[in-house]
């Protein structure tokens, strides 16, 4: 087990990864106690499959992948939000639609480019070797922002995300909260995709959320405990991804299935004593 | 005393068609306004449009010695709110905001005046609990100190007895009396007409456009008002 670590720790590729995607998993998991209270659960993945498509346009004509995908995705949260706001239901199938046809544009794009290589699964599924030296400071300096942003306006984001009529009753400029929660999580989803793979990066903000309303009764404490849970997760599954060779992403998701079964079974057994 | 709100006909519309239309109305600081009709018939609209939160289409609402961020909201329950996490005080504390100006935290006084709206409303015993585990009947007190965190003028309530066992929508009666007592100016939209003529001091009937406006003794004696008040006396007119 010490031998594990210490093999683990002594590469630079690992520490890069574990850095950017600690700090990822936390904002993630922050986002996503309002995205999940706010029924908002599609935005976050409609923006990954967004995030697919302009990371393999970048790929493909060889640009930079984070300063191509971070505007095009920001604008997309802009679209999406719109859209989940003015239509409820026919809000979710234009989300839908937006989705997969990101996701086509970009499979298409890379099979007529680079071909469909083991970067693209890498792409999909995540990756532990992803960060490059270059994104980590990018990566890192968004993933510091968007901490900071959601601590700055945590009440005002409790307050959108609990009653958003009460709060615009009370002079509260709920949109500019509301576009404010999509921003930051397309800025997550982009700095986070390479490691946890496009398919799955909405489960990092989904998940830890989640699992910590089985058990946690107050915002705070559902916050608190969605960030620490997602934050263990991720290195947990990190050290499997490692350890057994499998992908970076789906290995996290499967840490942060098991923690939801045990969260889950622990809300019953309370609920029934 | 003076207006202290002044509908000026008052159009809505959405894409299905007018929801409100043509309504006009004021009424003074210290009124208790039932706004009482069928479903469907614009109330919950009407209300929102006051609370700013709908631009009507034509028209105005017009806010006199009360600024936007000073009035109290308790709108109608959604689902998703019902299974909330959320502690009391989080709830209560969040009615706050709109005066808050740019801190992100809350001071010593936001916290006092909260504590403060907790104990008139008698739930001091569950500041610490869970939202989603109180009774319909504290859900509402709870909803209704965060209100008034936000107001001590002008209070908007959507049938915040919907749901209540009559026991305790009728306390909840008698705290929004007391609270009307002191000077509080309440605008309530309500299914209980019975209840609405009992305490309100103004009567609002709506059917998308306005069919009857003035006391409640003028109410009760109308034909608006017979028609109402006849089917509740037969029973079952829990569906108004
Ligand atoms: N967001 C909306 N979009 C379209 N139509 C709506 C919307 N909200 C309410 N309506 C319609 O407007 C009318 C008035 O609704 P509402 O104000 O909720 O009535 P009430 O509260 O008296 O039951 C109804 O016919 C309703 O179907
Ligand atoms: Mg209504």
């Amino acid at each position: 087990m010490f031998e594990l670590f210490r093999e683990l720790f002594s590469y630079s590729f690992v520490n890069r990864a574990l850095l950017v995607g600690i700090l990822v998993a936390l904002c993630a998991a922050l986002l996503g106690v309002s995205l999940v209270l706010k029924r908002y659960s599609m935005i976050g993945d409609g923006l990954s499959h967004v995030g697919f498509g302009t990371l393999a346009v970048a790929m493909s004509l060889n640009l930079a992948p984070l300063q191509v995908s971070i505007p095009i995705v920001l604008l997309a949260a802009f679209l999406l939000l719109r859209i989940s706001e003015s239509s409820r239901i026919k809000g979710d199938a234009a989300i839908a639609l937006i989705s997969s046809s990101s996701l086509a544009v970009g499979v298409v794009v890379i099979a007529m480019t680079v071909g469909m290589n083991a970067d693209v699964c890498n792409y999909m599924f995540g990756s532990i070797l992803a960060m490059k030296r270059s994104d980590v400071y990018l990566s890192v300096s968004v993933a510091a922002i968007v901490l900071v942003l959601f601590i700055f306006f945590y009440n005002k984001i409790f307050a959108v995300t609990f009653d958003e009529n009460f709060a615009k009753a009370g002079g509260m400029k709920t949109g500019v909260y509301n576009m404010l929660i999509a921003f930051l999580t397309a800025l997550i989803i982009v700095v986070g995709m390479r490691i946890m793979g496009a398919m799955l990066i909405s489960s990092l903000i989904i998940f830890p959320a989640l699992t910590a309303m089985r058990v946690f009764n107050s915002f705070k404490r559902v916050a608190v405990c969605a960030a620490l849970l997602s934050v263990f997760c991720f290195f947990i599954g990190i050290v499997f991804s490692f350890a057994l060779d499998t992908p970076a992403g789906a290995s996290v998701v499967l840490v942060n299935l098991a923690a939801f079964g045990i969260f889950f079974a622990i809300g019953r057994i309370r609920k029934l004593a | 005393m003076g207006a202290i709100l002044v509908c000026e006909s008052v159009s809505v519309k959405y894409d299905t068609g007018f929801a409100v239309e043509n309504v006009s109305f004021g009424i003074e600081a210290g009124d208790y306004l039932c706004i009482v009709g069928e479903n469907g018939s614009g109330k919950t609209t009407l209300l929102k449009t006051i609370a700013g939160l709908i631009c009507p289409a034509a028209g105005r609402v017009v806010l006199n010695g009360v600024r936007q961020n000073e009035v109290g909201y308790l709108p109608q329950q959604t689902p998703a709110q019902k299974d909330f996490p959320a502690s009391v005080m989080e709830v209560v504390l969040s009615g706050r905001l709109g005066r808050g100006g740019r801190l992100p935290f809350y001071t010593k006084r936001d916290k006092a005046l909260a504590d403060g709206e907790i104990s008139r409303l008698d739930i001091e015993g569950i500041k610490f609990d869970s939202y989603r585990s109180l009774s319909g009947g504290q859900q509402q007190r709870v909803l209704l100190a965060r209100a008034l965190c936000a107001t001590d003028k002008l209070l908007l309530l959507d049938e915040p007895t919907s749901g209540l066992d009559p026991l305790i929508a009728s306390e909840l009666y008698r705290i929004l009396e007391n609270l009307n007592e002191r000077g509080l100016t309440i605008i309530m939209v309500s299914h209980d007409v019975e209840s609405a003529v009992r305490y309100g001091s103004k009567v609002l009937h709506m059917q998308t456009s306005k069919l009857f406006f003035g006391s409640q003794k003028d109410y009760a004696a109308s034909d608006a008002g017979r028609r109402m008040l006849g089917n509740t006396a037969g029973g079952g007119a829990a569906y108004v």
